[in-house]
């Protein structure tokens, strides 16, 4: 398999802070890859060293074939990058801001022009296009910024938490945009909104407190943490009898996380698959609901999502950092 | 040197988007006109404001708009040229423009050197607006004009200024503030002033530059010009090869 990113034993450190610690990833190229984490995990001290903003402490790095530590210009001219809040020169006109970076990658003449146009018109800013960056809003500021990382046909484009700051419309266009650019372009996104990476990633990292906690395709997090997820949907107005219900499910040995979202109660159940948890918990569920006189409309057993594997994988923890707060919140939150 | 002619380009738009070079073509343009004319108008001012008891000021002559030029231009520019230079890199790595470009195929060095040239020009521009305004003001006022060297003086006097440029510059590429790198500039200033009160020390620093421009103007041959030169360029370099070092090797990281 070809590898668009490889890092082998990466370590970053801020005096006596380990922003990341022995860090080994593949990414397969052309894949779209989520790297996940809480706040502080590491995501954008990763991205800064894979685009050279900042060296590593120690370990290699390699970026479209290339030694990011050594590459320089070399390897700029092979990526994009996007950040989460895309910073231009306010005094430059959008038309200006692309053919400026294009002229960094050494287009000129018609080809510029062409290019300039093409990614005006694909990034919607065609009509805003004389105006100057500093008139823009943060969806077209997000929209130019990707036009820019874009404008060299990259091999490989990082987005630093690209969607956090864009209204739901935005939200969909730049995710249908990283859609299509899969299988020619090797996607690096960091973000920390789950349903996102669940919707257009194939390859997932989970970081925290600078390790790699996990890497693997969405479908194998899935398979390996498939812990069942009941959904019971009541009738309305039985909010008492509901609450109820919550406190005994609440109550059980086997429940990991009990929410109630939109009303809809979600129970995760224990992995502890030797005792037969899971086959006790779809014994108890219906004579809890039964006992509490809950009337259903709807009961359905389901597979966890991305949010509840990163919640199950975060918590997990390790020896030196047994549970990290993220986790710990969920659980104390919904349980 | 990647991309240094595309940052050239970007730099020289800058300068005319946010007004630099005017407001440097305007301060210099006014420091140019107001030399003649205090020149001309002082004695005068002096005698209808009751004169210095025991002193009688000559009549004006052409030394004096010399003096006049170097004090407006070169010791006011001073300030002027730290006001322009202090946000160059300091303002582009506080902002996080500068990681916006540096993640783009621009050495390093290509960034600064851009920089710098244009503010040399931008202030190589100012000074020949200067200058000429006040040759050409002196005609009228004097009848007469400024000597040829007065051309060169002005050649000499951005040199002066550009040794300040340049340790405002590396002022700028080392902090992420821009009042810091004005105070770098202003202390570079102060510390090399003072240095110039030691006995035959003005020769090797900026101070020196001066005294050449004033003997220059007046059509006169100074003393240990080419050492003084030699000197001072050593004074615009060793800042700037300081910056292009530390700013290589600095970790650019873009505020969110």
């Amino acid at each position: 398999m070809e590898y668009a990113i490889t890092c082998t034993g990466l370590s970053k450190r801020y005096g006596s802070l380990a922003a990341l610690t022995d860090l080994s990833l593949a990414i397969p190229a052309g894949t779209i890859y989520g790297l996940l984490g809480p706040n502080g995990a590491g995501k954008t001290t990763l991205t800064h060293i894979l685009t050279g903003l900042i060296h590593a402490s120690g370990g290699a790095a390699r970026v479209a074939g290339l030694d990011v530590a050594s590459s320089g210009v070399a390897l700029r001219r092979r990526i994009g990058v996007l950040e989460q809040q895309p910073l231009f020169y306010g005094w430059m006109r959008g038309r200006e801001a692309l053919a400026f970076t294009g002229e960094l990658f050494g287009l000129r003449g018609a080809p510029l022009r062409a290019r300039v146009a093409e990614m005006l018109a694909v990034s919607g800013l065609t009509a805003a296009a004389n105006r100057r960056i500093s008139g823009y809003s943060g969806g077209m500021r997000q929209r130019l910024g990707l036009a820019l990382a874009l404008i060299n046909r990259p091999e490989v484009l990082f987005l630093d938490e690209p969607i956090s700051s864009l209204d739901p419309e935005g939200r969909y266009d730049l995710l249908q945009t990283i859609s299509q650019l899969r299988g020619a372009t090797t996607v690096f996104m960091s973000t920390h909104i789950l349903a996102d990476v669940e919707r257009v990633c194939d390859h997932v990292a989970i970081l925290d407190h600078g390790k790699l906690l996990i890497a693997a395709t969405v479908a194998e997090l899935r398979d390996r943490y498939a812990q069942p997820i009941f959904l019971l949907e009541p009738e309305g107005g039985q909010d008492q009898a509901v609450g109820y219900l919550i406190d005994q499910i609440r109550a059980e040995a086997w429940c990991t996380r009990v929410t109630l979202e939109g009303g809809v109660i979600r129970v995760l159940a224990r992995d502890m698959v030797p005792d037969h948890s899971v086959t006790r918990a779809s014994e108890r569920i219906l004579p809890l609901v039964v006992a509490a006189g809950v009337h259903l409309q709807r009961f359905e057993r389901s597979r966890p999502d991305l949010e509840d594997i990163f919640l199950q994988i975060v918590g997990r923890g390790t020896a030196a950092d047994p549970q990290p707060k993220l986790a710990q919140a969920a659980q104390e939150g919904t349980k | 040197m990647t991309g240094f002619a595309v940052m050239v380009r970007k730099e020289w738009r800058e300068a005319l988007a946010n007004n630099r070079l005017l407001v440097v073509l305007i301060v210099f343009t006014l420091f140019g006109l107001i030399s003649p004319v205090l020149a001309k108008e002082t004695p005068q001012l002096v005698k209808s404001l009751g004169g210095v008891p025991g002193i009688q000021l000559p009549p004006p002559q052409l030394s004096d708009v010399v003096t006049q030029f170097i004090k407006n231009v070169a010791s006011n520019g001073i300030f002027v040229a730290i006001l322009i230079t202090m946000g160059l890199v300091a303002r582009e790595k506080e902002r996080g423009t500068a990681a916006f470009v540096l993640v783009k195929p621009v050495t390093r060095l290509a960034f600064l050197a851009a920089k710098i040239l244009t503010q040399s020009v931008v202030l190589a521009a100012g000074i020949a607006l200067a200058a000429l305004v006040a040759y050409w003001y002196t005609i009228p006022l004097f009848n007469a004009s400024l000597a040829g060297g007065f051309w060169a003086a002005a050649l000499v006097i951005w040199l002066y200024l550009l040794v300040m440029t340049s340790w405002t510059f590396l002022g700028s590429a080392l902090l992420t503030s821009q009042i810091g790198a004005a105070g770098f500039g202003l202390a570079a200033f102060i510390g090399m002033s003072l240095l110039s009160i030691l006995p035959n020390a003005n020769r090797y620093l900026p101070g020196g530059l001066l005294d050449i421009a004033r003997l220059l103007a007046l059509a006169q041959t100074p003393q240990h010009l080419a050492l003084t030169i030699g000197v001072n360029c050593a004074w615009i370099a060793i800042p700037l090869i300081m910056a292009f070092l530390v700013f290589g090797r600095q970790e650019l990281v873009a505020r969110q």
